[in-house]
């Protein structure tokens, strides 16, 4: 296929309008062309925006049994082993590298309200730490004394909670800050250091904070 | 599972959770830790809309249903492979849906010639009131923007994403050049993006 005509593909692929061997075809070059990767995801948005236009009946009640049926006895055989969650494919580094952008300038912008040695003990962190996917569209950067700050893509916490988070090592699970996220993107100093090789948890809790975590949303691997 | 292991007591989420209100992103973690609960909040916020969709393209209730029904068990299984910096959870849902319906109508081959009219009558029951309110909404805006599309390029953009066709099948179907097509999903599904934008509608659906 002509290269200038393959990129047109996007569209087709983005509607699921390729057949098998196009389809293979265009993954193909999607793998390795930086201008498709940037449109596919609008594209895809707006193939998906289609799907509220029909208007038909509500799905019958025992659907929604059969499903959940189905949920509890799957075996979850093919399911991704848990480890690969927290490899970042190829792909990811330009948005990384965005986020990252992103950190520095929320850093100046942060509150003026909050401290001076936060801010500088932040700027540390994130100018000299290492950078570790929490999951739920989050990320934690881990200085070399163990300091570690979260920046999260999540929205507002749902009415009444609160998003917490977790120092865990072995059984040792220990509360290490609360925030809301008003302003995505912000940083956030945990109020505890993060040991050799232990994680950071992040869950979603009432208001206030609690104890011991219920809802964990997001986890790194151990620290090193 | 991991979380079972450096977790204490408490921490597994038992089955009577209340979720209203948590975010797809958190659901779709949670789901990835085999929590039920979360899928069943995912499936009670989009199996409406996925159930809309799979019908008009498989035009066939208990092939509807099983659409619907794999794609919710695709998510259970690949919820961890979800990445949310590549893609909203919404569209990728509804992306599974639609894969799977047109997979369906495919091996099927019970596409119809004329697959935009004649749907059933709608049945408004099985939401709650303000999520109806948000869900007509929606698709106010979005057949808004279909409108404002040349009439070639809604076309073959209706045709593809509610038929299951493929652009081959389109371009013999409208007995135009397969570079015509391409063309015109190409600037037409762009175009509809950038009215989606103007029209503000790239905001999730409320997490009721």
């Amino acid at each position: 296929m002509e290269q200038e005509l393959i990129h047109e593909l996007v569209a087709a692929y983005a509607l699921d309008a390729l057949d098998d061997s196009e389809q293979r075809e265009f993954e193909e070059h999607l793998a390795g062309c930086e201008q498709c990767r940037a449109e596919i995801e609008g594209l895809r948005d707006a193939a998906a925006a289609l799907a509220y236009v029909p208007e038909g009946p509500a799905p019958p009640p025992a659907l929604r049994e059969r499903v959940l049926e189905r949920v509890h006895e799957d075996q979850r055989s093919n399911v991704v082993p848990l480890r690969r969650r927290y490899t970042l494919p190829a792909v990811a580094t330009f948005a990384v590298a965005a986020a990252a952008a992103a950190i520095v300038l929320a850093v100046w912008a942060s509150s003026l309200s909050s401290s001076l040695d936060r801010k500088v003990e932040i700027a540390k962190v994130l100018a000299s730490g290492t950078r570790v996917a929490l999951g739920t569209g989050s990320q934690v950067v881990v200085g070399p004394d163990g300091h570690a700050v979260v920046v999260s893509s999540l929205g507002r916490a749902p009415a009444g909670k609160t998003y917490e988070l977790w120092v865990i090592q072995g059984e040792n699970v220990r509360p290490a800050g609360l925030f809301a996220q008003g302003k995505p993107g912000s940083p956030v100093l945990l109020s505890r250091r993060v040991p050799q090789g232990g994680h950071v948890g992040l869950s979603i809790e009432k208001s206030g904070g609690v104890d011991q975590p219920t809802h964990i949303v997001g986890e790194t691997p151990p620290l090193t | 599972m991991m979380n079972l292991r450096v977790l204490p007591g408490g921490a597994r989420p038992s089955a009577s959770r209340d979720y209203t209100g948590f975010p797809d992103e958190a659901l779709l973690a949670l789901a990835a830790r085999e929590d039920e609960e979360a899928l069943a909040q995912l499936y009670d916020r989009y199996s409406r809309i996925a159930y809309g969709l799979a019908l008009r393209i498989v035009r066939d209730q208990a092939l509807a249903e099983d659409a619907v029904q794999e794609a919710f068990l695709t998510v259970w299984r690949t919820a961890g492979s979800f990445r949310s910096d590549r893609a909203k959870p919404s569209t990728w849902i509804l992306t599974l849906v639609h894969r799977r319906a047109v997979d369906v109508v495919r091996r099927e081959e019970r596409r119809r010639a004329a697959p935009l009219e004649g749907t059933e009558e709608p049945d408004e029951r099985g939401l709650a009131a303000d999520q109806e309110i948000e869900l007509s909404d929606r698709r106010r805006l979005v057949q808004e923007a279909l409108r404002r599309l040349p009439d070639e390029q809604r076309e073959a953009l209706e045709l593809a994403y509610y038929g299951g066709l493929t652009q081959s099948e389109l371009a013999e179907r409208l007995s135009v050049p397969l570079g015509t097509i391409k063309s015109r999903m190409f600037t037409g599904l762009r175009r509809l993006r950038d009215l989606l934008a103007e029209a503000g509608l790239d905001e999730p659906l409320a997490e009721l």
